[in-house]
């Protein structure tokens, strides 16, 4: 099994992070991984996305050009990436900030209301965490234990009491949140 | 047992070098390796070692030049534009044998170019970028993994043979991420009689110079480097083969590119065709007896690039007209899909164009 995807948005919304995680994660359950950035001249507020690849076999490209999974975290991700999925391939959709629905009826949508529900739990900036706990819910991509590891590796040096909690709310809350 | 972690392919590179003994980093930051000067700026000074960001590329490898004179472990990294500022430099070391490590993490040229990865500097890093009868020793990993060995094998070639070596990658390796451990080593300390390093026992003083004002002491100079240079090439070619036992087709390619090119080599074989691959894990040396030899069983060989072709140049010496060698590449920064290069395949196939 090999899962190749992209996660997009805008500069700011943590999707660089949430494609990392998801690598540790897979690493974690002795997967073969990879994480590539599309780098650029960008600035805050500009479009940002990342390719992860976690599969059973030794990986080759690692840039995912035909993604098997897309989050879209805003809609210029939706507009650029929806086109490049596989058929039968999976979009997440961050419906508090899209609007618009999926165009295709090859591939399997789910949306998550994730700003909103990092909004309720208290603290907008796990709006990315929401979404991963959604994408892993709807594809099973990695155990929730081994993100919840992959975190507390990745955050073992920054002292802040209740992070690593309110993050796995938003995970949870992600999970519980999804809408077909 | 080592840990695997996680890193991004510059930071491998930086705490690479800090295992292989590197203590001397000197160099100036450009996209899209910065990382790694990061990297040596942070760790160097927890490690006693000198981290000296240069006024510029140019006084960044005479800083190298100075310090590899007096036989310390050093390096220099930058990307492509920088690359082509520090040859003067380059030529300089390589004429005094000195061993020192180089990164050149490639972006898109000519000129000042693009940040995104490219493979365009084959020619300057192999053929020497710098004036003068010289060669680099030019390493090119493929993974995160391999930036690492690769680059504690850069310090020991470096070293033993007292000469430039490259590691030369590009723009997303050096981005990437991907799992990799530091296998247990043991630095290797090398005695280095001729370093300009205070008189100590010896009764005349070392001199570091490349400087031959008579022609015939000069000649008898290149003639000693030539015959390095082909100890070299005798002893360091290194590469990697995939399917190529029974291939009718044989993909050639380095780097990142090597990547993209086992996928379509994989999306081929699913397809019943016979494509393999040879992989130069050294540029300079080239694989050039491996790929003659393949030259009698295979049939044709496809060379990919992110240039408009200057490793095939290499590939065409090699397999010497006893086949054809076809070309794919794209420039500026862009990188190809496996499907691209298997419609590639296709082509030389002689078959329709793959769905």
């Amino acid at each position: 099994m090999t899962y190749e995807i992209v996660i997009a948005g805008f500069g700011g919304q943590g999707v660089m992070l949430m494609g990392q995680l998801l690598t540790y994660a897979g690493m974690i359950e002795d997967k073969h991984v990879s994480w590539i950035p599309s780098y650029g001249p960008e600035m805050r507020g500009g479009t940002a996305n990342c390719s992860v690849i976690i599969s059973d076999e030794q990986i080759g490209n690692p840039i995912a050009s035909e993604p098997t999974i897309v989050v879209a975290m805003n809609l210029p991700s939706l507009d650029k990436f929806e086109p490049l999925l596989k058929t039968n391939g999976t979009l997440l959709i961050n419906s508090s900030l899209i609007e618009k629905k999926a165009s295709r009826k090859d591939i399997q949508v789910y949306s998550i209301a994730a700003n909103e529900i990092a909004s309720d739990i208290g603290n907008p900036k796990v709006a990315n965490m929401v979404v991963l706990g959604a994408l892993i819910a709807a594809t099973k991509i990695v155990k929730r234990e081994s993100l919840l590891k992959a975190f507390a590796k990745l955050f073992e040096k920054k002292q802040i009491s209740g992070l690593l909690e309110i993050n796995e709310t938003a995970i949870y809350r992600g999970a519980e949140g999804i809408a077909v | 047992m080592s840990e695997k972690i996680i890193m991004k392919g510059n930071e491998a590179i930086g705490e690479a070098a800090i295992v292989a003994g590197c203590r001397h980093y000197f160099g100036y930051p450009i996209t899209p390796q910065t990382e790694l000067t990061e990297y040596m700026a942070k760790k160097l000074p927890l490690v006693n070692g000198v981290f000296l960001q240069a006024e510029s590329e140019v006084a960044a490898i005479n800083m190298v030049y100075g310090a590899a004179g007096t036989g310390a472990r050093v390096m220099t990294s930058s990307s492509s534009p920088g690359i082509s500022l520090k040859q003067e430099g380059i030529s300089y070391i390589a004429g005094a044998e000195l061993p020192c490590v180089i990164v050149n993490m490639m972006r898109g040229g000519p000129g000042l170019g693009s940040i995104q990865p490219s493979q365009a500097d084959y020619f300057q890093a192999t053929k020497g970028g710098g004036h003068g009868d010289y060669r680099n020793i030019v390493l090119a990993p493929n993974s995160v993994q391999e930036l690492v060995d690769f680059t504690i094998l850069a310090f020991d070639l470096a070293d033993q043979y007292r000469n430039p070596v490259f590691v030369l990658g590009d723009g997303a390796l050096g981005q990437m991420m991907e799992p990799l451990e530091f296998k247990p080593l043991e630095v290797k300390s090398v005695e280095k009689p001729w370093a300009a390093n205070g008189l100590g026992t010896r009764k005349t003083p070392n001199v570091i110079n490349s400087l031959y004002l008579k022609p015939e002491q000069l000649e008898a100079h290149n003639v000693k480097l030539q015959k390095k240079y082909q100890l070299i090439t005798e002893n360091e070619i290194r590469w990697e083969e995939q399917n190529t036992q029974d291939a009718d087709l044989v993909i050639v390619a380095y780097g990142i590119t090597s990547r993209i090119a086992t996928s379509a080599m994989q999306m081929a074989r699913a397809d019943g065709l016979k494509v393999g691959m040879l992989r130069p894990q050294t540029l300079w040396p080239f694989p050039c007896e491996p790929l003659n030899n393949l030259a009698d069983k295979a049939s044709a060989f496809l060379t990919v690039e992110l240039s408009a072709g200057q490793m095939v140049e290499d590939v065409k010496l090699s397999v010497n007209g006893k086949k054809p060698v076809y070309f794919y590449g794209r420039t500026g920064g862009m990188i190809p899909n496996p499907k691209e290069i298997y419609q590639e395949i296709k082509k030389i196939y002689g078959m329709k164009e793959a769905k």
